[in-house]
């Protein structure tokens, strides 16, 4: 039998998804015995330009980490998907935005003014930033433009599955390796992991949950045993899909929710809401508003730290590619 | 457009309270404000908030959450659970760059017909002031993508005829 092709790739990332990929350890010489890795920048060198010269659907399975924020994004990402046979959207990013997506709680404007002019650590007294068309000594160079916002990878091209995570826990990818190369495939579109919330594989005891404030995680230190959410914490465990094996919880921190929203789960944020709105003990508006604001500083960032392109506040413009998400 | 600036505003009210205090307003016939689109709900607990987030996604300039007095719901305390979750999102909709105002939570018993009416009234003209939100609009791309794309095609054409 011959050896079938593999890709993986990087758009707005930060490369610990290939990292990931290399955490199945000596697993990973059954890959290099399954697949050719015919191209992965940051392993291997290789030229976009290969690719190109490829036939359509030469690659057999293309893992693609990031979100698309520039032009070079998109435009790789929709090569790779003509190339490939199944494109898998691997990791937090590229499913569901990521933590890149939280910049599409501002501008690029706001960013570029943060990052390259106002910065404390920043020293730019010409006031360089970069532009996607320069000259220098003579020759014309050219930058990726950057878009207004991040989008996840099925905001941009049809995607055939979605490995969640950040990044993907090493058995969670094997078991998609595994499926791969048998053939035991789930259906196209799907999420490939547990349908079920994190609670379910969460060992802690669970009881009645009622509570008078949040706490930071620096705040206090939870027990080990109880729930975090029935002591304060700001688990994302309720809204977020299992996988993982609850990880964070076993340590004694709240889940963040890297795993995105567990099936059913439209809105992460939405769903968090509901959650803990059922927790709060208190029946005073004012109180209610005291314990939110003092406990919530930041619930952009709390419920979507891992999805804010996909919500339904900052998704819903953009129209997904695929008819899954399109309802939402 | 903030001449004519009719708002669109979606109301989910409760089945046994706020729903019959808009009945009773209606046939008492006392006028308010048309702008309010209700939909019936068995209570104002049914209220997820993901209702009102793709409300105003799709295009409501606001929404309208009424239900029974506190104390008073059909499903003991499920009210409270309302003022909890609105007070909830409020606070993250902030966070996500639209003003709290454009949701408001009603409580209305069945024989309050003209303070409903009222407060419909009053908030159709705290949105007017407000203006429309067209969150859709907002999330447009505005970049044109398509020669952004071409143009690195191009420079990729180009490397390889360099490379032959």
């Amino acid at each position: 039998m011959s050896k079938g092709k593999l890709a993986i790739y990087w758009a707005a990332s930060c490369g610990g998804c290939e990292i990931a990929v290399l955490s199945i350890n000596e697993k990973i010489l059954d890959v290099v015995g399954a697949f050719d890795l015919v191209f992965c920048p940051c392993v291997v060198d290789g030229k976009v330009s290969d690719i190109e010269a490829m036939e359509d659907g030469e690659i057999d399975v293309c893992l693609f980490n990031g979100g698309i924020r520039t032009s070079e994004n998109e435009y790789m990402a929709h090569l790779l998907r003509k190339k490939s046979k199944a494109l898998i959207a691997f990791g937090a990013c590229s499913g569901r935005g990521g933590i890149p997506g939280l910049a599409n709680s501002t501008t690029v404007e706001k960013i570029f003014k943060e990052v390259y002019h106002d910065g404390p650590s920043t020293e730019n007294p010409d006031g360089v930033q970069p532009k996607p068309h320069s000259t220098y000594e003579g020759c014309e160079l050219h930058l990726p433009v950057i878009y207004d916002r991040l989008r996840a990878l099925d905001q941009v091209t049809n995607v055939d599955y979605y490995l969640p995570g950040c990044p993907p826990e090493a058995p969670r990818i094997w078991d998609a390796i595994r499926a791969i190369v048998s053939g035991a495939l789930p259906p196209p579109g799907a999420v490939i992991g547990a349908p079920a919330s994190l609670c379910d594989e969460c060992e802690r005891k669970r009881d009645e949950k009622r509570i008078k404030r949040f706490y930071r995680t620096w705040e206090i230190i939870p027990d080990e045993e109880t729930c975090l959410l029935e002591q304060g914490l700001l688990c994302n465990g309720v809204a977020t899909r299992m996988g993982c094996g609850a990880l964070c919880p076993q340590v004694n921190q709240p889940c963040i929710g890297c795993y995105g929203p567990a099936e059913g789960v439209k809105d992460t944020g939405a769903r968090m809401i509901s959650a803990l709105a059922s927790v709060i003990d208190s029946r005073d508006p004012e109180e209610i508003d005291r314990i939110i604001e003092e406990g919530i500083p930041d619930p952009v960032g709390t419920f979507y730290r891992f999805g804010l392109p996909t919500g339904l506040m900052r998704g819903g413009a953009g129209e997904p590619v695929n008819t899954e998400r399109g309802d939402g | 457009m903030a001449e004519n600036f009719e708002p669109r505003i979606v109301g989910f009210f409760c089945n046994w309270c706020s729903y019959r205090a808009a009945d009773l307003a209606g046939s008492s016939r006392t006028q308010y404000a048309a702008n309010v689109r209700i939909v019936r709900l068995m209570c104002s607990g049914r209220v997820d908030p993901a209702f009102i987030m793709k409300s105003l996604a799709m295009g409501a300039d606001g929404v309208l959450v009424a239900g029974c007095h506190p104390g008073e719901c059909h499903y003991l305390e499920q009210n409270y659970k309302a003022m909890r979750r609105v007070a909830l999102l409020k606070h993250t909709i902030k966070h996500l760059g639209i003003d709290p105002k454009r949701v408001r939570l009603l409580w209305a018993s069945a024989a309050e017909g003209p303070q409903l009416a009222a407060a419909v009234d009053e908030m159709v003209g705290e949105i007017k002031e407000l203006g429309p939100l067209e969150w859709p609009k907002t999330w447009q791309d505005s970049k044109a993508t398509p020669e952004a794309l071409e143009a690195i095609a191009k420079e990729h054409a180009e490397v390889m005829e360099v490379r032959g």
